[in-house]
C-alpha cells in the first residue's frame, strides 16, 4: 500500500508539472492584464511602467522560469490584481467553499440514498415514480436558474432566508467558520441546496439502480432463505454492495463542488474558491489562475487516492495497486 | 488593556453615545465590484476610490458632480505662473487622535504614486509637482510649467497619517492596522470577497454620518444584486441592471436614484492607415481607407439612430450624445447638438465621396464593459447596413478586447478599424477626453493614451496644448469647447450617447447619484 501511495504522488507531481506549464502558457495568450488594471486615465509612460513592474515586459519563457524558480520556494507569485501571494488569497477563500462542498455533500447523501432505496425497493409506487421524475429536474435544470429561483421564492417572497453572502463565523475545535453560527447556516443553506440538487438527483439514480440490481443477486435470495430480517438485508448486505458507485461518484463530485462552485458561488455572492477563480479569469489575474489550477489537480490526485482507500475497506477483493503495473 | 488605556477607552464610548443622534442606524450596501485593497494609494481605479472616499480625506473634495470644494485644504489659489498655495484646515484630526497637518500632505505625495506592487499608481496625479512645506497649515505646489489642474489632481490624493500611514505597507492597510484617515468613517474590517465594515467617525470635522455602521457587500451578479435589494438584505446598490429598471419603479417597496454619468459611448474610427485590416471593398477587395474622408465619417454619424439606441437597446436609460461630456461639464460646447438621423443625408455623402455604394467594415466592441455594449455594437452594424456599409458586428469579453484596440496591431499599434467604446473623465472637464482620444498619439507628451483611431490634427492639439497651459478658468474653459468643436466637426469620434447611473434603494432610503458612478455611504439619506 505504501509502495502504490508514493507511485500516486509522483503521478501527481508529473500531472501538476504539466498542467502548470499548459495553464501558464494558455493565459498568457489571452489579452493583458495591464488593460484591465490601469486607470484609462494613465498614459503611455505609466503603462509602461505598469507593465514592467508586473513582469510582463520579459519573454514568456524567461516569465516561466522565473515562475517555477518561486514554485520549488514554495511561491507561487503574487497577485496583479491584490498585490498579495496568490497562495494566500486562495486559502482565505478555501474556508467557505469546504463548508459550502460539505453540507452540500451531506445534503445529497442524507436526501439522495434514502429516496434512492425507497424508488429501488417500491418501482411501481407512484411516490417512486414522483421521486425518479423530479431527480431528472434535478440534474437537467441550470443551477444558474434554479439558484435565482431559490432566492426569488426564499428570501424574495418569503423572506426566510438571507439572499446572499456569508454569514458570522464562529471559532469551534480551532476551526472557523460559519457552520457554528445560526446566521452563518442560515446564509448557507440555500447556496448549498442550489449546489446539491444535481448531486441528489444523481444519488437517487445510483441508489435505485443499485438496488433493482442488487435485489436479484444469489446473496440478497440466501439472506431472505436464511430468515434475516429485512432491516438486516438492506442495511448491511444490499447497502455495501451499492455503496461503491455511489463512493466514486461522490468522491470525484466532491472535488468539483471545491474546484468549480463558480456559478452557485457568484449568483449568492459566497466568498468561496469558485468565485475568486471567475474574477481572476475574467481580469486576467494570471498567477491566482495558474497557483488555483495547480492545487486543484493536487487535490483531485488526493480525492482519487482517498477514494482507493475507502474502496478497499468497502470491497475486500479490491486490491490497491495500478492496473496494469 | 492597562487601566487608563481602558478609562479612556469607556470615555470615548460615552462620547460616541452622546453625540451620536438617537436616529443612529446601520446600512447595508451591495455593491458591483468590490475594491482590490484597502490601500488608499494601491490601486487607483473607481471602486478603491470611492471607497477610500470613506476612510480619507483629500485637499479638494468633489462633489456629485465632480465640481471642486474644500476638503483637507479651505482654500486654494495660484500664487504665480508656477505655484499654487494651498492653506490647509486646521484643528483636524486622524481616526487615532494624532492631529493632521503639512507633513502629512507632503509625504502621501510621496507615497501615492510609489506604492510596490500598485496595478494603477496615482503617478499621473503626482507627476511633475514639487510640494514645499511653508509653515504647518500652508503648501506650496509649484510645476515646471504653467498647470491649471492642479486641483483636479489634487482632489484625487488621498491624504493618510505621516506617522502611522506613509511608511505602512499594503498589508497593514488591509489588516486596518494602518487604516487610519481623517474621513467621515473608521475601519472596522476588511473580508475580500465578503464585507467591508465601516464606523461613522464622531470626531468627523465635517457632517457626523447618521449611519453607524455601514456594511459593503460585493455582489457581482445583477440579478442576485436586484434580488438581495428585493429581499431587504441590503438597502442601497449600484448598476441596477437596465432590463431590471422597468420592474423595479413599478413597485412600492424600491425606489432608484438616477444621474448622468460623465462616461460617453462613442466610436473611433481609423483615422491613421491608409489600408485599414477591417476595411474592405465590396466583395473583399482592398480600397483605399475611405474612413479617412470627412464625408465618410459624417455619413456614418449621420446613419446612426441615437433615440433609436436610447429608447429600445438602452430602454430609456441614456441620453444622445453630440460632443465628449454632458452639459454641465467644465469646457463643454454649448454650440453642440447629436446628430440628428438621416438615412438620406447619409448616402448622399457616401456617394459624394466616391463610395456611392458603401463598402465592407467590421465594428469590434467589448461584451461585458459598458451598459449593453454588445446591443449597441449589433445595433450600430445594421443601421449602417441599411445605408449601404456591409457592417458585420464582433464582440468579445473586455479583457481580450481592450488588449487588441489598443496594442494588438503590428508595431505595438491599435489592431481593429472601427470600434465602439466608452470614457469617463475622471478630472470632470472635458481635458481629460480631448487630451487621451483626440491628441496626437505621442508617448513623449503622454498624449493620446487611448487615441485608437489616431487622429490627430495640429490645430486641435494646439488649442488643447493651450488650455493646458491657461491658468485662467474662464479662457480655458472657452479653448476647451473650441477644440471639441473642431474635434468634432471633423469628427475624429462619433459621440453616441452619456451612460445614466443607475442605483437602487429600499424604501425610505435616497441616494444623491454621482457623475463619476462612486457609490459613497454619505451619499444615503434616510427620508
Amino acid at each position: 500500500m505504501t509502495v502504490f501511495i508514493i507511485r500516486r504522488l509522483m503521478q501527481a507531481m508529473i500531472v501538476v508539472f504539466l498542467m502548470s506549464l499548459i495553464v501558464f502558457f494558455g493565459v498568457n495568450v489571452i489579452g493583458n492584464p495591464v488593460d484591465m488594471l490601469i486607470n484609462p486615465e494613465a498614459d503611455q509612460a505609466e503603462i509602461e511602467r505598469t507593465i514592467r513592474a508586473l513582469g510582463l515586459d520579459k519573454p514568456i519563457a524567461e516569465q516561466y522560469l522565473f515562475f517555477l524558480k518561486g514554485i520549488a520556494q514554495g511561491d507561487f507569485g503574487k497577485s496583479f490584481i491584490f498585490g498579495e501571494p496568490a497562495l494566500k488569497l486562495i486559502l482565505q477563500h478555501l474556508p467557505a467553499t469546504i463548508e459550502l462542498a460539505l453540507v452540500s455533500l451531506l445534503m445529497a447523501v442524507v436526501l439522495g440514498i434514502p429516496l434512492g432505496l425507497y424508488a429501488g425497493l417500491f418501482p411501481e409506487q407512484g411516490i417512486s415514480r414522483t421521486i425518479m421524475a423530479s431527480s431528472i429536474l434535478g440534474f437537467s435544470l441550470p443551477t444558474f436558474w434554479v439558484g435565482l429561483m431559490l432566492i426569488m421564492g426564499f428570501s424574495v417572497y418569503l423572506g426566510w432566508l438571507p439572499s446572499t453572502g456569508r454569514g458570522e463565523t464562529a471559532v469551534f475545535l480551532g476551526i472557523e467558520s460559519s457552520l457554528w453560527t445560526w446566521n452563518g447556516l442560515s446564509h448557507l443553506l440555500l447556496p448549498a441546496l442550489n449546489l446539491a440538487l444535481t448531486n441528489i438527483g444523481l444519488v437517487i439514480r445510483l441508489s435505485r439502480a443499485g438496488v433493482r440490481e442488487a435485489m436479484h443477486q444469489e446473496y440478497i435470495k440466501f439472506a431472505r432463505a436464511k430468515g434475516l430480517p429485512t432491516h438486516r438485508i438492506i442495511g448491511v448486505h444490499l447497502m455495501k454492495n451499492i455503496m461503491i458507485p455511489i463512493v466514486t461518484v461522490l468522491g470525484l463530485e466532491f472535488g468539483n463542488l471545491l474546484a468549480f462552485s463558480v456559478v452557485t458561488e457568484t449568483i449568492f455572492a459566497w466568498p468561496g474558491m469558485g468565485k475568486l477563480l471567475i474574477d481572476s479569469l475574467l481580469q486576467l489575474d494570471r498567477p491566482v489562475v495558474v497557483a488555483y489550477l495547480m492545487i486543484i489537480v493536487l487535490l483531485f490526485v488526493a480525492i482519487n487516492l482517498l477514494v482507493d482507500i475507502v474502496y478497499s475497506i468497502l470491497d475486500p477483493r479490491v486490491r490497491l495497486r495500478d492496473q496494469g503495473a | 488593556m492597562n487601566r487608563t488605556v481602558k478609562t479612556r477607552a469607556l470615555a470615548t464610548v460615552a462620547v460616541v453615545a452622546l453625540s451620536t443622534p438617537l436616529l443612529a442606524e446601520d446600512l447595508t450596501i451591495g455593491l458591483a465590484s468590490e475594491p482590490t485593497s484597502m490601500d488608499p494609494h494601491f490601486h487607483n481605479l473607481t471602486p478603491n476610490n470611492a471607497m477610500s472616499r470613506h476612510i480619507y480625506d483629500t485637499l479638494i473634495r468633489q462633489d456629485e458632480t465632480q465640481g471642486l470644494n474644500p476638503g483637507l485644504a479651505v482654500e486654494w489659489k495660484p500664487v504665480d505662473e508656477l505655484t499654487w498655495e494651498f492653506k490647509l484646515r486646521e484643528g483636524v484630526t486622524y481616526h487615532d487622535g494624532s492631529a493632521f497637518d503639512a507633513d502629512d500632505v507632503l509625504c502621501s505625495f510621496v507615497r501615492a504614486p510609489d506604492v510596490p506592487n500598485s496595478p494603477s499608481s496615482f503617478a499621473s496625479m503626482t507627476k511633475g509637482k514639487t510640494l514645499k512645506k511653508i509653515d504647518d497649515f500652508t503648501i506650496h505646489i509649484t510645476t515646471e510649467a504653467p498647470y491649471p489642474l492642479m486641483a483636479n489632481d489634487v482632489s484625487n490624493v488621498p491624504i493618510v497619517s505621516s506617522e502611522s500611514g506613509c511608511d505602512a505597507t499594503t498589508a497593514a492597510y488591509n489588516s486596518g492596522e494602518a487604516s487610519v484617515g481623517t474621513g467621515p468613517f473608521t475601519f472596522v474590517s476588511y473580508k475580500p470577497g465578503d464585507s467591508i465594515v465601516l464606523a461613522s467617525n464622531p470626531n468627523y470635522w465635517g457632517d457626523v454620518s447618521p449611519w453607524s455602521t455601514v456594511t459593503f457587500k460585493p455582489i457581482k451578479s445583477g440579478p442576485a444584486r436586484v434580488a438581495a435589494l428585493l429581499a431587504g438584505d441590503v438597502d442601497v446598490i449600484n448598476s441596477v441592471p437596465t432590463t431590471d429598471i422597468a420592474t423595479l419603479e413599478g413597485r412600492e417597496d424600491v425606489g432608484l436614484s438616477q444621474g448622468t454619468s460623465n462616461r460617453v459611448i462613442y466610436l473611433h474610427l481609423d483615422h491613421g492607415r491608409a489600408d485599414s485590416p477591417f476595411v474592405k471593398a465590396n466583395g473583399g477587395g482592398d480600397i483605399d481607407n475611405p474612413l479617412r474622408k470627412l464625408e465618410v465619417r459624417t455619413a456614418i454619424s449621420k446613419a446612426i439612430h441615437r433615440d433609436a439606441i436610447v429608447e429600445r437597446v438602452m430602454e430609456g436609460v441614456a441620453i444622445k450624445a453630440g460632443q465628449l461630456l454632458p452639459n454641465g461639464f467644465f469646457g463643454v460646447s454649448d454650440q453642440l447638438q447629436p446628430v440628428e438621423y438621416d438615412p438620406n443625408g447619409a448616402k448622399e455623402l457616401l456617394a459624394a465621396a466616391g463610395v456611392p455604394d458603401g463598402f465592407e467594415l467590421t465594428i469590434h466592441g467589448p461584451n461585458d464593459r459598458y451598459i449593453n455594449d454588445a446591443k449597441i455594437a449589433e445595433a450600430i452594424g445594421q443601421m449602417l447596413t441599411r445605408v449601404g456599409i456591409k457592417t458585420s458586428v464582433e464582440t468579445m469579453p473586455r479583457s481580450v478586447y481592450f488588449q487588441r484596440a489598443s496594442r494588438g496591431g503590428p508595431e505595438g499599434g491599435p489592431e481593429f478599424s472601427f470600434i465602439l467604446v466608452g470614457w469617463g473623465s475622471g478630472t470632470g472637464e472635458a481635458s481629460s477626453p480631448l487630451r487621451s482620444l483626440i491628441g496626437t498619439h505621442d508617448p513623449d507628451k503622454g498624449w493620446g493614451a487611448s487615441n485608437r483611431g489616431r487622429y490627430s490634427n495640429p490645430e486641435v492639439d494646439a488649442l488643447i496644448a493651450e488650455a493646458l497651459q491657461t491658468v485662467d478658468s474662464a479662457a480655458r474653459e472657452k479653448l476647451l469647447a473650441q477644440a471639441t468643436e473642431l474635434a468634432i466637426a471633423d469628427a475624429a469620434i462619433i459621440p453616441l450617447h452619456y451612460q445614466v447611473n443607475t442605483w437602487g434603494v429600499r424604501k425610505g432610503f435616497a441616494y444623491a447619484p454621482r457623475t463619476d458612478e462612486y457609490t459613497l455611504a454619505t451619499g444615503v439619506t434616510k427620508e
